[in-house]
């Protein structure tokens, strides 16, 4: 069965391309290197020479919001994935093996809801240390959590379904039932749990990075660029909008593809 | 009823045990001697020996933790060692900054949302729902803090008619306080009434299509008043349900936005707690937070029975 | 049908809770000139005992102002009189006799007298003391106190800055009785008394009626914690602040520079800015890597774009203004292409990878950010650590375990920490270490200056750091302050002689 496709959908994948085109450019060509200062060009507003003006440093704002995007698009990805990969499998065997896995994850999410996403990410750079690495990491923590959660869930309806019940009852193994009918069954759910995870990740990520603990320079990121245009909001007012303007952009189109997905996947309406 | 109760307790209690255990353990790993800090680079061996005892860092480390799980037990907080005051007194302060702080973005996001909400359920697939859905997803799309950072470009350096941040005390009396609280609270408060206008309208819909909605318009009630007398108090428990689950967002987005504005809250005292290596503060604040939240959960779930004409127990 | 709405008044409720009245507060017209002071600094103190902890933002409240030491430091450096009105020392340097002020009161209407000052210097050399500063109190050998405004200090060994460090906030006087809670309720002898702390944003102080001494103009000093310089600026531009010094948004002091309401000081410090190298740690052990370094990094693009312009350049690990200053700036001219030549001649003509570890400043981090830069035109490609003060503290400034860092050393003459066998750069010099031992016997001035003038070059020589530039103070405030100080030989704000012009 054909489902026409949301608009929603077409227009965050078009935005979330757009996005990832841009991060893509970057490697290839930017207006002026990323990374290149020139204290006499400091503070431009936007004009012809540089689109969107210079920080403090004479650095071309457009450049590094290009090379920004590369660098938020990877930490939020990897945080994702790397939720995913502990979280995804947890939340499998807690809805697999029953009662005890079950309560354990349960309690552990539990406990790592009680912590805020940024909180968590705070505390863990200050052991850590701050940098890119330990963002993606302390990102992971939480993404894992969340993803064990729905996993949870929707293996538990999976479970319920005939088609598993009807697996096990010819004999397969939990393990090989879960791979075999109750992974397929949640992708969907996963998938689109991940994607707005993906665009959360983004806006911690951009948090971190505005309280100095994500990316570091001479690499840009988005939340830096606002940390250190908040200090100029006197002399060039506009560089504190356009890093914003980039977060918000790709974030609504991330959580437009992930809401069009959910009416895809799922077409009741909401 | 008290058996589900009693394990809610025991599950409540078991989490904040967990979450101190964790916080202690997790912070003993973080580098950074804040006896060092506080006599910085002058510091001598045997002045540093002497202030680690005052602040009772030499002891063992299990003996720390009990004893720190002690206190809170009785209530006590223990001692900051850079501000030399018990943690108990800190928390108290700043929480008069936090907790208005949060009331009043939660207040503000409610009283912006659940307009929104109605306007949308109301005027369905046309042009007023359209322009709430559009608020619904650019609210979430931005980033509090940079909410923040505009708010302060528009009315503190472009009109201004705020301070740029700080805060001047509930000593300087209620009207420049609450003023100090408007921009940040709005800051906060925008991305959440994103997320609550799109959970009102939904529950309107929802609410909208049950019987006895029909009934009332059957009658002769107008639309309006059959959306503000009948569906709305019927549609609210999904939204108080909301509004406790972004509890967790709220409290982490305060510590962002406390930073940006500058504010002494407890976000701000604890970015600074950590930078300080005051780990007992940072433990207090921690614990407190978490126990808020999980409390906030509890209440929610409360509040859901309460509200919520069908009887449904998760 | 289309469903009827009212519409909610939400517009009207936002006027509402804007119609509170404005905190800039309008000046009553009138020919009475102020006597309140609204300071800005930028940060907060953890708490207001100077005699135990070393930041800065507690002398920057108490220093001069609630709490007196026995001497004092003025404007320009000197030592003056302070809880002491006059001293004596003896030939061999090993006596001082001082004198107290009669009718010198505590805020708590005690009088300060002798036990005072002995109980207050005991406590700091005590062996469970926990002041910033033991050392300044390491010479000491016995306090006595023949009579209650007479206190001989007996010295072990002469110690010719005794004087100056009794001037401190680390010496300040306290009395027994309120010593323990002078952190958050400081109970002082000075011209001003505690009035009130409200946590993260002032402490307020009030003239004290009881003083001995001249009385201030003002009678009233609010400190407000600002630390957005977004809030710095606009503080000022809305009157809710009169003086901001150390002002360190620099990129706002054109703005305040071309506005008649303001006036704008740019005065020195004691802070040598300096690129601290790890000279134990490969490939930094090469002089010539060293040398390279210093080659490789321009002070007036440094300058340029980390003060805008409002520093000065140092070529070795000494402040211009002081006596003694050999000008070195142009030892090294910033030379890519000798940078490149000297690093191959130490054997990395690809350059190196490098780690540059940054404490929270701002003046660091920019710094950090641009010397990056610049090492990376000659190979050298650093990656930027930022770290906070706890963790440079021990990792890099205890533990030694950095290859590069920025920081600036305010102490003032503190040149001698080069001779410091342990000190964080790893430097040893058989020939720096014999200079200063000659420098610690030598009185006559001249020979002292050339002393001094010999370290500064060796340092230049052996490239031991980089030498970047000196932090400079500057200034902001209303046309109608005067009286602050424009230069900072001490960490303090001396409101003692701040008045408003009539």
């Amino acid at each position: 069965m054909r489902r026409r496709m949301p608009k929603s959908l077409l227009v965050g994948a078009a935005i979330t391309l757009a996005v990832v085109a841009a991060a893509l450019l970057s490697w290839a060509w930017t207006p002026y290197p990323a990374e290149q200062v020139r204290i006499i060009a400091r503070l431009r507003p936007p004009g012809p020479q540089h689109w969107l003006g210079t920080d403090h440093f004479g650095r071309d704002t457009l450049s590094m919001i290009l090379v920004g995007a590369r660098n938020s698009l990877a930490v939020a990805a990897s945080a994702v994935l790397l939720g995913a990969a502990a979280g995804v499998p947890l939340g499998l065997a807690a809805a697999a093996w029953g009662r005890w896995g079950d309560e354990l994850v349960a309690r552990l999410g539990d406990l790592l809801f009680a912590f805020p996403a940024v909180l968590t990410a705070m505390l863990l750079t200050a052991v850590l240390g701050p940098g890119g690495t330990n963002a993606v990491l302390a990102l992971a923590v939480f993404n894992a959590a969340v993803l064990a959660r729905v996993t949870r869930g929707a293996a538990q309806q999976a479970w319920r379904r005939e088609f598993v019940r009807a697996a096990l009852a010819l004999g397969r193994g939990p393990l090989s039932a879960t791979l075999a009918h109750v992974l397929p069954n949640i992708a969907g759910t996963v998938i689109v749990q991940a994607t707005i995870l993906f665009a959360v990740a983004i806006l911690n990520e951009a948090a971190l990075s505005y309280l100095g603990l994500g990316i570091q320079p001479p690499s840009p990121s988005w939340g830096r660029m606002l940390g250190d245009a908040q200090t100029f909001l006197f002399t060039a007012p506009l560089q504190a909008v356009f890093p914003g303007a980039a977060i918000a952009l790709t974030v609504l189109g991330l959580n437009l593809l992930g809401d069009g997905l959910r009416d895809w996947l799922d077409p009741r309406e909401r | 009823m008290l058996a589900f109760l009693a394990r809610r307790l025991l599950t409540l209690a078991l989490t904040a045990w967990l979450a101190t255990l964790l916080i202690f353990a997790l912070l003993q790993l973080v580098p950074g001697d804040p006896a060092l800090l506080m006599l910085g680079t002058a510091a001598r061996p045997d002045t540093l020996a002497a202030l680690r005892a005052q602040m009772g860092l030499d002891e063992p480390l299990p003996l720390r933790y009990l004893g720190w799980l002690g206190g809170l037990l009785r209530g006590d907080l223990g001692t900051s060692v850079t501000y030399a005051r018990p943690v108990a007194g800190l928390v108290a302060e700043r929480m008069a900054v936090t907790l208005p702080l949060a009331a009043l973005a939660l207040l503000l996001s409610t009283a912006l949302a659940v307009p929104l909400g109605l306007l949308a359920a109301a005027r369905h697939r046309r042009a007023g729902d359209w322009a709430v859905a559009g608020f619904g997803r650019l609210g979430i799309s931005v980033p509090s803090f940079w909410v923040g950072i505009l708010l302060i470009l528009l009315f503190s350096v472009k009109l201004g008619w705020f301070r740029a941040g700080g805060f001047p005390g509930w000593g300087a009396g209620a009207g420049p306080a609450l003023m100090a609280l408007l921009l940040p609270a709005a800051a906060l408060a925008i991305p959440e009434a994103a997320i609550l206008a799109r959970v009102t309208r939904s529950a309107l819909l929802d609410a909208l299509r049950e019987d006895y909605a029909r009934t009332a318009r059957a009658k002769g009630l107008s639309g309006a008043a059959v959306l503000l007398r009948h569906v709305l108090p019927n549609a609210l428990a999904p939204v108080v349900t909301v509004l406790g689950l972004q509890a967790a967002f709220l409290v982490g987005g305060a510590v962002v936005v406390e930073n940006v504005f500058t504010l002494p809250g407890l976000g701000r005292l604890l970015y600074q707690a950590v930078g300080q290596r005051d780990l007992i503060v940072v433990q207090g604040i921690v614990v407190i937070l978490v126990i808020l939240v999980v409390l906030a959960n509890a209440a929610v779930d409360i509040a859901y029975a309460a509200l919520d004409p069908r009887p449904k127990v998760a | 049908m289309p469903i009827r709405f009212p519409r909610l008044a939400l517009a009207a409720l936002l006027p509402a809770m804007m119609a509170v009245p404005a905190p800039a507060q309008e000046q009553p017209r009138s020919q009475q000139a102020r006597t309140d002071l609204v300071l800005g600094m930028r940060l907060e103190p953890p708490h207001l005992d100077p005699t135990a902890g070393a930041a800065a933002a507690i002398d920057e409240v108490t220093y001069a102002n609630l709490f007196e030491a026995l001497t004092r430091i003025d404007a320009d450096g000197k030592v003056v009189p302070g809880l002491a009105e006059r001293w004596t020392v003896s030939g061999d340097g090993l006596t001082y006799r001082f004198t107290l002020r009669e009718g010198a009161r505590f805020h708590d209407g005690t009088a300060a007298d002798s036990a005072d000052v002995k109980f207050s210097l005991d406590r700091a050399r005590a062996a469970d003391s926990v002041n910033a500063q033991k050392a300044y109190f390491a010479a000491i050998d016995s306090v006595e106190t023949p009579d209650p405004r007479t206190v001989v200090v007996k010295l072990s060994r002469p110690d010719g800055l005794f004087l100056f460090h009794m001037g401190t906030g680390d010496a300040a006087i306290v009395a027994p009785e309120t010593a323990a809670a002078n952190k958050q309720t400081p109970v002082g002898t000075g011209p001003f008394r505690f009035e009130g702390w409200t946590a993260g944003d002032r402490v307020v102080l009030v003239r004290n009626p009881d003083y001995d001494g001249p009385k201030p103009a003002l009678e009233r000093v609010t400190f407000r914690f600002i630390a957005d310089p977004a809030a710095q600026v606009a503080s000022l531009q809305a009157g809710d602040v009169d003086t901001f010094p150390q002002f360190d948004t620099y990129e706002a002091l054109p703005q305040f520079k071309d506005d008649p309401r303001f006036t704008v000081t740019v005065g020195t410090s004691e802070g040598e800015t300096i690129l601290a190298t790890n000279n134990g740690r490969k490939p930094f052990d090469d002089v010539r890597v060293r040398r390279a370094l210093a080659h490789a990094i321009d002070p007036k693009m440094l300058i340029d774009g980390v003060l805008f312009g409002n520093g000065v350049a140092i070529g070795s690990h000494f402040p211009p203004h002081r006596d003694g200053y050999l000008d070195l700036t142009e030892r090294y001219p910033y030379d890519v292409e000798k940078a490149k030549t000297l690093l191959a001649e130490a054997g990395y003509p690809d350059g190196f990878e490098t780690v540059l570890k940054l404490p929270p400043p701002v003046y660091a981090r920019r710094s950090g950010e641009l010397i990056a830069a610049m090492l990376a035109e000659v190979g050298v490609r650093a990656s930027i650590e930022p770290m906070e003060w706890a963790a440079w503290l021990e990792k890099v400034f205890r533990g030694k375990d950095y290859d590069l860092t920025v920081i600036a050393h305010t102490e003032p003459l503190d040149i001698d920490i080069y001779a410091r066998p342990d000190y964080y750069f790893n430097y040893r010099s058989e020939r720096f270490l014999a200079l200063e031992e000659e420098l610690n016997r030598t009185q006559d001035a001249a020979r002292r200056k050339s002393l001094y003038g010999e370290q500064q070059k060796l340092l230049a020589e052996d490239a031991v750091n980089g030498f970047l530039f000196m932090l400079p103070v500057t200034t902001v405030q209303k046309a109608g302050v005067e009286g602050m100080w424009v230069n900072r030989p001490v960490q303090a704000n001396d409101a003692t002689a701040v008045r408003w012009k009539p």
